[in-house]
């Protein structure tokens, strides 16, 4: 036998499922830490596509809890649309298949191998069929599959198939067990928020071993789901064409016209001109070295770009705003989306942040929250165009420090949404250097530190103003005590002066004559909205205004004003009554209320 | 005003400022007060007391920015002192009151200037001299000899004394506070007032005071407050003409200016310090030229000096103009002994009584 036989014997075809048996790498399952995050990742992508498209606003359940010494089990749980029964092996117990794949629009999901790659992990470390539960309405009954891949053939093996009750009336469950740690624990709960900030209509609710992480929802608004649209002529590739053409019976130009975004009959006519070929050509049967012409005279000619609003779902600035802040504290924060913008022939809008302050962390680099189609990417960052674009920005400009990348207590979101995101990797952890996205990004971001420039030279400019009073306010009691020495009376109370040079609410009680008067005078530079309340054993209701409410109990009757005190002005009631009682104020912090109750 | 009297209204003018600061904090207002702004640009002439004065401008010192404050408590803490310092009869120059300060932890001065500057406002805040307040300047008074009795209440009791009968050879002393001294009575026909030692010594010497019936003051260079406030007692309780001899170059000419109109750091008192009617007798740059007197040639600060008079208010007439000029066009300046250089008597016997029947005195 010749060697080339003995080699062509061992020549076979490899298993998608084998492939990636291999090559754990490529999808995200590369070390034990990984696993968990990646598979929630998948699942929680494919519930949130799922939800969107049934217009639903997402509850998501996750739970991880350990089973044996490295095994942990994962739960997964929505209420999406539901998958029918006769889908859910496919789904679950195959790679590569999906319903994404050949759409044109923003979606999280898309090659169909994520959480089939997870069941495929599953099965390769804790030997266990991947449970799955689905439900597609009420007048349905749920579902339940044990599920395996065929490794050899890439094809579900139903280990078992059952209906079963399930207190859900639509939606679908995954439970998964395999081989891996809680390490990354910290980085799980990470990516749950960072989701959560990008999917402010989602509430998410993870227990890692019984304890209880909650990311609730701030928006009801559901999200309009993008549709899909026809490829466009930029950036289309020889394989696509091909099959595009094969599956298109008809002439070239109806081909053309019908196939693709924003072509129309005299960009068809040009196209074909361009080419060398007739308009009225069989599409099924052009050679490939006419498809070669095709393309490039389709590259050739100036078609206007895409539409982007129906293929894309940007989050919006006010979202963005919103669900930063429900995570994060911070002092300053804004929010851009940026027009839509084409790379290749692809649709697609850059969304920034910037925050600052509050309770970020005051040294160290920024943090970057980086996210595709409201994915947030964990890995890489080194990697990603969006570091880059914001290491290469000036941002000492800004008054913001930088050592390559920012530093200082700032948070910087980008998020990415495009049809196509141009991923370094399978994994989906960085977005590839293409130059239009990063300079919409450089642009948003420039946007967005000016505003934070301008915030920062105020809040300077207001922490001198309080470092000046609190220097003023260091002086006036000695003085004070000086004037009352000179005058030989007792010294006088000056804390209602303190309070109107920091910039308080003043609120004083005095009795004269039987009178009891409350004053409350506004410092600060805003409304003030407040409740007074007043405990006291004053039993006359002669109040000018009268409180909002009143009770009594025992002895003692409680009011309550509901009060609003614009900047600079005062609001006053007095009822006939005396000394005793407490005077409270709360709907405000107290550290900018001073309190002068003469009688105490 | 009796000695008590003028204690009484210091200490209770005082105490006003810090009770009206009192009254301001018990209503949750800022203490703060009002003084006029010190600057040459809030600096006019009143035509009726023929004075400078202070002008309408006013700015507020409040205790709401932290400088105002500190102003504020050192003045508080100053006040504190005086109303003690006066209660005690003690008295304290402007140095000692800045060293006092030391011990006033956040209330210390930083300079003079400032402790300086503090008294001036109060004076403005309390309408009265820092000599009520029991303090004395730094300089010694001036002194003065001729036809004149006055009475000094000292701390040994009430003295008349006559400043030609009952002095040294050196004169009387001005006391630092003018207000213990009353004027009783008078046989002059002028006062002159000059600016060097070594003038005032001839004067006397060659008995001029007795000839003329001229009262001296010897003014020692830029004179002291108490001088001027003396001058102008002398003019305005005797209605005797005032005249200032002084060194013929254009340092001399502004103390005759000062004794005249006032100076700006106290323009608020003006009309208690200058003799609007007092005249300048000498020398005059024409008396160099006349009376070719010994003289030296005018350097760069002079002829800057000199340049800056002919656009100051207080020297704008006709009759400083032309003296002025001619100063520059001869380019000389002379002192008031050079004219020993005649003799030691021409001064007295020929100079002064040509002059003195110029100007109508005698």
């Amino acid at each position: 036998m010749s060697l080339a036989e003995d080699l062509a014997k061992q020549q076979r075809s490899i298993s998608v499922a084998e492939f990636f048996e291999r090559n754990k790498h490529l999808l995200g399952f590369d070390s034990p830490t990984r696993g968990i995050i990646t598979t929630i990742k998948e699942a929680v992508d494919n519930a949130l596509d799922a939800c969107e498209e049934a217009m639903e606003l997402p509850d998501i359940f996750l739970s991880v809890s350990r089973q044996d010494r490295e095994i942990y089990r994962i739960v997964i749980e929505d209420n999406g649309p539901g998958i029918i029964p006769d889908q859910i092996p496919f789904i679950f117990g195959k790679l590569l298949y999906g319903s994404r794949f050949h759409q044109i629009r923003q979606s999280r999901g898309q090659q169909g191998i994520g959480i089939s790659a997870a069941v495929l992990y599953a099965q390769l470390t804790a030997g266990v069929p991947t449970i799955i539960v689905s439900r597609t309405g009420p007048e349905h009954p749920a579902h339940e599959f044990a599920i395996q891949i065929n490794i050899d053939t890439n094809e579900p093996e139903v280990l078992s198939r059952r209906e079963i009750e399930w207190d859900r009336t639509h939606g679908t469950r995954i439970q998964i067990e395999f081989k891996s740690t809680l390490a990354a624990k910290k980085r799980l709960i990470e990516y749950l928020r960072y989701t959560s900030v990008v999917n402010p209509h989602a509430r998410i609710r993870l227990e890692i071993d019984g304890e209880v992480s909650m990311f609730d929802r701030v928006s009801d608004e559901v999200i309009a789901c993008p549709r899909a649209i026809k490829p466009h002529p930029h950036g289309i590739e020889v394989g696509q064409i091909r099959r595009m053409l094969q599956a298109a019976p008809g002439t070239l130009e109806s081909f053309l016209i019908g196939s693709f975004s924003k072509i129309g009959k005299k960009t068809a006519e040009e196209i074909c001109r361009i080419a060398k070929l007739s308009c009225t050509a069989d599409a099924p049967s052009l050679s490939a070295n006419e498809q070669k012409r095709l393309i490039e005279a389709m590259q050739m000619v100036k078609v206007p770009p895409p539409p982007i609003t129906q293929c894309l779902s940007p989050i919006g600035e006010d979202l963005i705003i919103r669900g930063l802040e429900k995570e994060f504290q911070m002092d300053f924060v804004k929010a851009r989306t940026r027009p839509g913008s084409v790379f290749s022939g692809h649709p697609f809008i850059i969304e920034a942040a910037i925050g600052y302050g509050g309770k970020l962390p005051a040294d160290g680099n920024a943090q970057i929250l980086r996210f595709a189609n409201r994915v947030p990417l964990m890995y890489q960052q080194g990697a990603c165009a969006i570091t880059s674009a914001i290491s290469a920005m000036n941002w000492k400009n800004y008054a913001v420090a930088q050592a390559g990348l920012p530093t200082g207590p700032l948070l910087i979101l980008v998020h990415v949404a495009s049809t196509s995101v141009p991923f370094t990797s399978e994994s989906k952890d960085a977005i590839a250097s293409i130059p239009e996205i990063e300079r919409e990004i450089t642009l948003g971001l420039q946007d967005l530190a000016r505003d934070l420039k301008v915030f920062l030279s105020r809040r300077d400019r207001n922490r001198l103003q309080e470092d000046r009073a609190r220097a003023v306010c260091a002086i006036l009691p000695e003085l004070a005590e000086k004037v009352a020495e000179i005058v030989e009376l007792p010294t006088p109370d000056i804390s209602s002066i303190e309070g109107r040079i920091m910039h308080k609410l003043i609120v004083r009680k005095t009795v004269s004559e039987g009178m009891v008067r409350i004053e409350i005078k506004n410092y600060t530079s805003g409304q003030a909205s407040l409740s007074l309340y007043t405990i006291t054993r004053d039993s006359e209701n002669n109040a000018d205004p009268p409180p909002d409410f009143l009770t009594k109990m025992d002895e003692d009757f409680t009011r309550v004003w509901q009060v609003v005190v614009d900047p600079g002005k005062v609001w006053t009631t007095t009822y006939s009554g005396s000394a005793h009682g407490t005077v409270e104020i709360r709907g405000i912090d107290p550290r900018n209320v001073v309190m002068v109750d003469r009688d105490e | 005003m009796s000695k008590e009297d003028l204690d009484i209204q210091a200490t209770g003018r005082l105490i006003g400022i810090a009770r009206k600061w009192y009254d301001q904090m018990l209503e949750g207002q800022i203490p703060s007060i009002a003084l006029p702004t010190r600057t040459k640009q809030n600096i006019e002439y009143d035509d009726t007391s023929e004075v400078w004065k202070y002008g309408d401008r006013e700015s507020i010192r409040s205790a709401g920015t932290a400088k105002s404050a500190l102003h504020l408590l050192k003045m508080a803490y100053v006040i504190w002192f005086l109303r003690k310092q006066i209660g005690e009869n003690r008295s304290s120059t402007l140095r000692e009151l800045y060293y006092i300060s030391e011990g006033w932890k956040k209330a210390k001065f930083q300079a003079q200037d400032e402790s300086n500057f503090l008294i001036e406002d109060l004076e403005i805040l309390t309408d009265m001299q820092r000599e009520a307040f029991h303090l004395r300047p730094e300089e010694d008074g001036a002194t003065i000899f001729g036809p004149l009795k006055l009475r000094e209440m000292t701390r040994r009791g009430e003295k008349d004394i006559h400043c030609q009968d009952d002095v040294g050879e050196a004169g009387y002393q001005i006391p630092t506070n003018v207000e213990t001294v009353e004027l009783l009575e008078h046989d002059a026909k002028f006062v002159i007032a000059i600016e060097t030692g070594g003038m005032y010594a001839r004067l006397i010497e060659n008995g001029f005071d007795g000839d003329h019936q001229a009262i001296l003051i010897h003014l020692k260079g830029q004179p002291a407050r108490s001088t001027r406030r003396f001058l102008n007692r002398i003019n305005t309780q005797f209605n005797l003409p005032v005249v200032v001899f002084t060194d013929g170059d254009p340092w001399s000419y502004r103390i005759y200016a000062s004794v005249a109109y006032g100076a700006i750091k106290s323009a608020h008192i003006s009309e208690l310090l200058a003799t609007p009617k007092a005249r300048f007798i000498g020398v005059q740059p024409s008396d160099i030229r006349d009376y070719h007197l010994p003289s030296d040639h005018l350097n760069d600060k002079d002829i800057g000096a000199l340049r800056s008079e002919l656009t100051d208010p207080r020297f704008a007439s006709d009759y400083w103009k032309e003296q002025i000029e001619l100063q520059l066009k001869l380019n000389l300046k002379s002192e008031q002994q050079a004219f020993a250089a005649k003799g030691l008597d021409f001064v007295t016997k020929e100079y002064l009584p040509a002059r003195l029947s110029d100007m109508g005195i005698i």
